[in-house]
Formats: structure tokens, C-alpha cells, sequence
């Protein structure tokens, strides 16, 4: 083993049927290092993570932890945590209907779980010395997505880990609390635990890490120095290829050239019963605006109401100058609507049906229940928008849970574009996708727009929006605070605008 | 040949067709005779045949009819209706109520026998519709909505009849005999008609349709199917409206079969072989995809099984007992550990014949 390593994984060989996951891959962590393990959606990275974790068999390969000569046996997470190797997924995967404490002590052996008060004692001890806003006694399910994260960390970071894995921990969370995660990160390097992030973040990378091991289709590209390694050659190595100037792509593109002062939809006084402030909203044709606002500041409940995902409790909506009545999603589908919803796993995919069947899924509701897609028009729409959006997978039958979380994106990306909406809504459309996957749904976008249908944008990063929207609607405790255009388009009016600054 | 093992032990349809197989060599080696069909004569002079395959058909009929139906529940719902024997009851008093009125030992029908079904059909449905309603819009866990006509519905059944035991007999009435034996000129007992009519209507319904996509997408994610456009209430409530029929099917039956009803006994305990249809035809019982040829199939191994035992003079108070061993075997043999385990069996046993180790992996293509 190298010098100061905690791990070692030497020539790691993973299959699954049609596809060679991971082949031949070496990874070492070392003791009090924060290490980035990079590449694209399905480059392989949650895999190699779930064989170390005992999650997946492996088949081939061996690892070596730290002090011993021979090779660990890891066959489940119950393994993995024993050896002291400890997991974050970028899913949650505690139980929502237990408690906070119940889900920190959960599947340890540990007396505390039988003194329930002393149990929710340490638990509220450990997030308060992590500053996590969260009640050990309080039922999980009830917390925001964020502190449901944190807990998870908690937990991890409670048994005395000596490998700490981070798979895509900082997706749902905002700045504030990715900063209190990364000072949380620092004290446990600084305590010699050795730390495996997973991020499609390249500036998080940059913040914390110390060393970037890069995968691609499965196979190593190599490992390195975070100082050697500048943010374009890290991109390209990714990718395999050189990456287009990514700030660009707006200029590229050209802007719809029809009447752009046709209003495609028009809200007014719109409310629902998530909570959100009466708001007024407008989109023209080709035009793609944006949603801007921290977590939980109403942006995804803004969109919800227009396609009425949630219920909408007041207000006025008209489509081309007509008015229309959107009580439910099926209604504001036959207008012309499409919604990709924020929540991939819960709100998008339907996880056992295969891909065809989620591709379809939209167009065949709104044909109805007495007319269903032949076999011919099924193959051929799913083909071509496998073709068309790139989707990696093994065949169009397989179920799409085996593909990663970019290919699943695509799919109910594909699902919207079939119906060939009037107005489409993405919601957190890049979250948890590689960069590459990203750059091409940002120009997906834009095609779009210049061949006239109308787009609304959201997304946590905002230069992701400035480099797509012409306009952005700022949203700070659910309401609507201001509009952006023009030349005030810019990361300093932004956060002006959020904090509520003066202009 | 390693390979196409493995692919015949992944299919769904593997075990209850193994079990069906083993049931039949068990028989072949125990009695040959098991299999003879011979070409007769019924009482009323009727060609009729008869052999022990014929009672499986004939017999298997209700079961076949109700697992369709308890499958679509099984996937919209993640869950199981309990009250399909009440149900039955019901039904068949419905059909007894309306063809005697007010006389018990009638001379003459009140209405066509095709109108009482059809009314008995209705009136399934709504029941059936009760427990949807409670399931798609309280969201109270199938079991325990269904619990409620479970033991309610044998009482609401004699209530119809004012608890009195409607006879029709052969001098009242020839032709409503038919449903449950045989009609005149063909041997083939009439149920396996009616079975191979539901399984064509279900089929049809599942291919001109997008019912199994509903069903399944709805069974699988209810929210994201909400946000594609579909109505989760209305198709939970779908999928219990057609076991409604499928009940009030196998009501017409069972009536027929016994020219009367008996309220407590009348397709007692059928509830639970049908969910047991839909477990061993592959099918999840928490929801989802599903495949009505799996459970239609189970319902066959099962009604093989009781004919088997039945045929070993096993006494039916002991049946139970001999049926559930069996029945615990082939779950297990069927349960998702055992077939992963099985599966890997193959897969070493086909990596160990070649050297590479992309083995594995071209073992599954082919």
C-alpha cells in the first residue's frame, strides 16, 4: 500500500448485463485528504462507490484498508460500516417516516437505541455541534430536503468513519449550507479522515479538495494534483474531447425570429396552496426565462401552479390570449404545456417501466385511454429521441432505473419534447448531471427558444441562467421581488435583488 | 444450454410452468390414469367428458376469472382485495333474488337469466367501487378497506334473500344449470367457455387500451403518473371495478354450479388462492408491472394442486394443510433471494466454462 493510505482499490471490475461499468479501475485514498472522484454520468463513479460500499458485488479486483495485508471482504454496507467506510448518497435513503434520531442510530449496534431519551439527547448533541437546524425527535419526513441531507452526514459522521464517502451531497442544498458542509468537511480532514466527493460541481471541487481522480466509460483516466490540474483540462478530460467555450453558447445560437411580442402564456394574481404570494408572470414566444431565488424561496411552487401540479387556489391564466382553466396537469398538458419536474426519483421517472414506456408515457395520455401508440410508432418515437438526445442505454426495453441520472433526465426530457409543447417548463433540468449532459441540454434549450417555443428555466446555478435566459423573475420568501433583463442580467444584480439591496 | 437455463429461470412464467410440470410428472409416475378423458354419458343422456383434467379446467374456471381481476388490483393498488368470496355471495344471491322474486321454489323464472347477471354485474361493481373509493381517495390500505365487506358481505348477501335459500330447480329452469355444467350437445364443461371469453375481453381490453401502462405507471409512481397527466383515483378505481365483474362472473357460476347458495360456505377462503394466483404467476404483490397470463396460470397450479390431493383421497379437512407445504415451496422457489441466488449459480457456472471475464456479460446477451 501507498504511504499514509487509508484505501486501496486495485484493478476493480464491474459488469452489468450490456454493460462494462467499471474495468480494471485503481483508486487510493489517503489519511486527512479530500478527493474528488469526477467524470460524467455514467463514467462509473456510483459504481465504484457501491462496490466499495458492498452494495454491488464486484467482479474482479481487490480492495486494502488501512493496517491490514489482506484484502478486505465487502459484501454490504453493514460490512463497509464496520470496516469504518461510511456513505452519503446523493438520494436519501433513510426512512422518512422515522425520526431524526431513530434514522442517526438506525442499523448500528448500539444499546442507545433502547433509551429513547438519551437517544434524542446525543442525536440534538451531534447537530448542534454540526449546526444542523433539526430536532432529534422530529419525524424526518417533515424536514426540507436539505436537513434530511445533513442528517444523513450526521449519521455517517457519528461512526467514527475512517473513509467518509460524499456522493453528490451538495445537489440539494444551498450556498449557505454547502459552506457549514464544507467547514464540517475541513474539521474531519483535519482529524486524519479521509474524505471520496462526488459532485458534478467543478467549483466546490476547487474550494475543497485536495486530490481528483477522473473516470470516463468505466475506465481510470487518471489521478491527480488539484494545483496540476486546471478546470479546462479537468473538463476535457471528462469529456475526452475539448470542450466548446461554454460561455458562449448563448451568442452562438441564434434568437427566434418571429414575432417575439406575442405572449404565449399569461398569469395573473396566481396562487396555490403551497404557499406562494399571489404573482404575476408573462412569456413570449421563443423566449426563455428563469426562476431565480434560493432553496425554498417559491420558484419550483411558481411553475407548480401554472401547470397545476399543485392546487391553485386563485388567479386568471391565459394561453394565447385566451383564458383557461388549469386545475390539473392533464388540463395544462392539452394547453400546450410541459413540466420536468424538480424531484427526478419521486416526481419523474416511473422507475420499474422501461424506457420506452417513460418516453411515451406523456403522449399517450394526452391520445387517451381508447387509442394507444402502435408498435411501430412507439419504436420509432422512442428511437428517435434516443438518437436524437443521445440517451445511453442498453436497449429501449431496459427499466429505466439501471440508467444513471443524466440518461434518466434525458428520458423525461425526451417524454416532454414528444408531446412538441408550446410552452415548456424545466425545473432543475441539470441537477445532478455531468457537465457534458448539461452543456447539451443548455443548447437544447436554446434551439428550442429560436425555433419558437416559449421555455421557462430554473436552476440553483445561476450562471447556468444567465447563460440561457433573457429575463429573470427573483423570488425571495415566496414572492415575486423583481425582474432582471438586459443589461441588469448579471451575478451582482442578482444577489442584490435576493438580499433585497438597493439597486 | 447453460444459458438458455439461466434465461428460463429469469422468465416469469418459470415457476408456476415448472410447478405445473412437476405436479403433472408426480401424477404421471403415481397413477397414469390421471390423465385419461374419457367421452360419456349425464344423467340426462348428454355427451359429456370427464376425467381429472377436465375438473381442473372445469374447476379452475372461478379462480382464473377472479386472479385476472385481483391482478389489475394487485398492480394499481400495491394491494389485495379480501372480499372477493363475500363478493361472490352477493353476486350470486343477487342473480338467486332476482330470478326467484319473492318465492323460493319458483316454477318459473321472473326475469332472463342474462338480465339477473347483468343487474348482479351492477351491482358487483358498485361494491367493488366502495372499496376503490376507499383505497384511491382515503388511501387506506386495500387489506383493511376490503376487510370491511370481508365480513360484512356474506350477512348482506342472506339479508338480500331475507336469509332464505332460493332453489331453482331442473323442472323451473334447464338452461340456468348450463353456466356451471354443461349444455347440452358439448362435452366441454360450459366454464372453461366463459374463462376463455374474460381471458379474450381482457386481452382486448389490454391491447386496445392503455390500461396496462395506467395501471402499472400508477402502481409504480403515483405522484410523477399525477404529473404526466393520469388520474391515480380513477384508475385504482378502475382496476376494482373490473374484479367487480370478474366477481359477478364467478358468481354466476358458483349459483349455477349448485342450482342454490349457501351464504357462509359459497366460495369460502377463494379470496386468498387468488392472491396466491397472482404471487405465483410472478407477479409483485406490492404493485407495478404485472402479466395477466401469470396469474391465470396460477390459478390453474393451484386448482391442479387441490384436484392432485383430492385424487389421493387426502380427507378436506386435511387439504389445507398438505396445499400450504406446497404452496410455502413454491413461494420460496419463486421469491426474488432464491432466484438472484439461482441466477448466479448459472452465471459462475457459465464464466467458469470460458476464460474471459467478459463472459458474464455475453452470457446475458445470448
Amino acid at each position: 500500500m501507498r504511504e499514509g493510505a487509508v484505501l486501496e482499490m486495485r484493478g476493480i471490475c464491474k459488469f452489468f448485463p450490456g454493460v462494462r461499468a467499471l474495468e480494471n479501475v485503481d483508486f487510493t485514498l489517503c489519511k486527512g485528504e479530500i478527493h474528488a472522484l469526477m467524470g460524467e454520468n455514467g463514467a462509473g463513479k456510483s459504481t465504484l462507490i457501491k462496490v466499495l460500499t458492498g452494495v454491488y458485488p464486484m467482479d474482479g479486483g481487490e480492495i486494502f484498508l488501512e493496517g491490514d495485508t489482506r484484502a478486505a471482504v465487502i459484501r454490504s454496507p453493514q460490512d463497509a460500516q464496520k470496516v469504518g467506510i461510511s456513505t452519503v448518497y446523493q438520494e436519501i435513503t433513510l426512512c422518512p417516516n422515522l425520526s431524526v434520531a431513530e434514522n442517526m442510530y438506525i442499523g448500528r449496534d448500539s444499546v442507545k437505541g433502547v433509551n429513547w431519551k438519551k437517544m434524542n439527547e446525543d442525536a440534538d448533541k451531534i447537530l448542534q455541534s454540526l449546526d444542523i437546524p433539526a430536532k432529534g425527535s422530529r419525524q424526518l419526513g417533515s424536514c426540507s430536503i436539505a436537513v434530511q441531507q445533513m442528517v444523513a452526514i450526521a449519521r455517517a459522521v457519528d461512526m467514527d468513519c475512517k473513509v467518509l464517502i460524499l456522493d453528490e451531497p451538495t445537489s440539494s442544498l444551498d450556498e449557505q449550507e454547502v459552506a457549514k458542509l464544507f467547514g464540517l468537511m475541513r474539521d474531519l480532514k483535519k482529524k486524519g479522515v479521509g474524505i471520496i466527493f462526488v459532485t458534478h460541481f467543478l467549483d466546490q471541487v476547487y474550494e475543497v479538495c485536495d486530490k481528483i481522480t477522473v473516470l470516463r466509460d468505466g475506465k481510470l483516466v487518471g489521478e491527480y494534483v488539484i494545483e496540476d490540474l486546471p478546470r479546462v483540462q479537468l473538463v476535457s478530460k471528462m469529456l475526452g474531447k475539448d470542450l466548446d467555450d461554454m460561455s458562449d453558447i448563448k451568442s452562438e445560437s441564434k434568437p427566434y425570429d418571429g414575432n417575439k411580442d406575442e405572449t404565449v402564456l399569461e398569469c395573473r394574481g396566481l396562487c396555490s396552496n403551497a404557499g406562494i404570494k399571489p404573482f404575476d408572470f408573462h412569456i413570449n414566444k421563443g423566449e426563455v426565462n428563469g426562476f431565480t431565488g434560493l432553496l425554498g424561496s417559491g420558484r419550483s411552487e411558481c411553475v407548480r401552479a401554472i401547470f397545476g401540479a399543485d392546487k391553485v387556489i386563485g388567479g386568471k391564466v391565459m394561453m394565447n390570449g385566451k383564458e383557461v382553466k388549469i386545475t390539473k396537469p392533464i388540463q395544462a398538458m392539452n394547453c400546450g404545456i410541459a413540466y420536468l419536474p424538480e424531484d427526478r426519483k419521486n416526481d419523474g421517472i416511473v422507475a420499474d417501466l422501461s424506457v420506452k414506456e417513460n418516453i411515451l408515457l406523456a403522449l399517450q395520455v394526452m391520445k387517451g385511454f381508447f387509442k394507444p401508440l402502435t408498435t411501430a410508432q412507439a419504436n420509432e418515437f422512442t428511437e428517435q429521441y434516443i438518437k436524437l438526445l443521445d440517451i445511453k442505454t442498453a436497449s429501449a426495453n431496459t427499466p429505466i432505473k439501471a440508467l444513471s441520472g443524466g440518461n434518466q433526465q434525458k428520458c423525461i426530457l425526451a417524454r416532454w419534447l414528444l408531446t412538441h409543447p408550446q410552452y415548456l417548463i424545466l425545473d432543475e433540468p441539470t441537477r445532478g448531471i455531468d457537465v457534458g449532459t448539461k452543456i447539451d441540454i443548455q443548447k437544447l434549450v436554446l434551439k428550442l427558444a429560436s425555433e419558437g417555443t416559449s421555455i421557462t428555466f430554473i436552476s440553483s446555478e445561476t450562471d447556468e441562467m444567465l447563460r440561457t435566459c433573457s429575463r429573470l423573475v427573483v423570488m425571495r420568501d415566496r414572492k415575486v421581488v423583481g425582474e432582471l433583463s438586459g443589461d441588469d442580467l448579471n451575478q451582482n444584480m442578482i444577489m442584490n435583488t435576493i438580499a433585497g439591496g438597493d439597486k | 444450454m447453460k444459458n438458455f437455463l439461466k434465461k428460463l429461470v429469469g422468465m416469469q412464467f418459470f415457476i408456476p410452468i415448472a410447478a405445473l410440470l412437476l405436479l403433472a410428472l408426480f401424477n404421471l409416475i403415481a397413477d397414469p390414469s390421471f390423465f385419461r378423458i374419457t367421452l360419456g354419458q349425464n344423467s340426462n343422456g348428454d355427451p359429456v367428458l370427464s376425467g381429472y383434467l377436465i375438473t381442473i379446467l372445469d374447476y379452475g374456471s372461478e379462480l382464473a376469472i377472479l386472479a385476472i381481476g385481483m391482478t389489475l388490483v394487485t398492480a394499481a393498488t400495491g394491494g389485495q382485495d379480501i372480499s372477493v368470496g363475500a363478493g361472490i355471495a352477493i353476486a350470486g344471491s343477487v342473480i338467486l333474488k332476482m330470478l326467484c322474486g319473492s318465492n323460493t321454489r319458483p316454477t318459473e323464472l321472473q326475469m332472463p337469466i342474462m338480465l339477473a347477471f347483468f343487474i348482479a354485474v351492477l351491482v358487483s361493481i358498485a361494491f367493488s367501487c366502495f372499496n376503490g373509493v376507499l383505497v384511491a381517495y382515503f388511501n387506506i390500505q386495500p387489506m383493511v378497506a376490503t376487510l370491511i365487506l370481508f365480513t360484512a358481505g356474506r350477512s348482506i348477501a342472506a339479508w338480500i334473500n331475507n336469509n332464505e335459500l332460493p332453489i331453482i330447480s331442473s323442472e323451473c329452469s334447464r338452461s340456468f344449470s348450463y353456466f356451471g355444467n354443461f349444455i347440452p350437445g358439448i362435452p366441454i364443461p360450459t366454464p372453461v367457455f366463459i374463462v376463455a371469453i374474460t381471458i379474450v375481453i381482457i386481452m382486448l381490453l389490454l391491447k386496445f387500451t392503455t390500461l396496462k401502462l395506467y395501471t402499472q405507471s400508477v402502481g409504480i409512481n403515483p405522484k410523477s403518473s399525477r404529473l404526466n397527466g393520469l388520474n391515480p383515483e380513477l384508475i385504482k378505481i378502475t382496476a376494482f371495478a373490473i374484479l367487480g365483474v370478474c366477481v359477478a362472473i364467478s358468481g354466476l357460476i358458483k349459483v349455477s354450479r349448485l342450482s342454490t347458495i349457501n351464504y357462509s360456505v359459497i366460495a369460502k377462503d377463494i379470496e386468498m388462492d387468488a392472491i396466491l394466483a397472482v404471487a405465483l404467476g410472478g407477479n409483485a404483490l406490492s404493485g407495478g408491472k404485472f402479466s395477466t397470463w401469470g396469474s391465470i396460470l396460477g390459478a390453474y397450479v393451484i386448482q391442479f394442486l387441490t384436484t392432485t390431493l383430492y385424487k389421493l383421497n387426502v380427507s378436506s379437512d386435511a387439504l389445507p394443510a398438505y396445499k400450504a407445504v406446497v404452496i410455502i415451496i413454491l413461494v420460496v422457489a419463486s421469491s426474488a433471494t432464491v432466484r438472484e441466488k439461482v441466477g448466479r449459480f448459472f452465471k459462475e457456472l457459465s464464466s467458469g466454462n470460458a476464460s474471459a471475464p467478459g463472459a458474464g456479460k455475453g452470457g446475458v446477451k445470448a
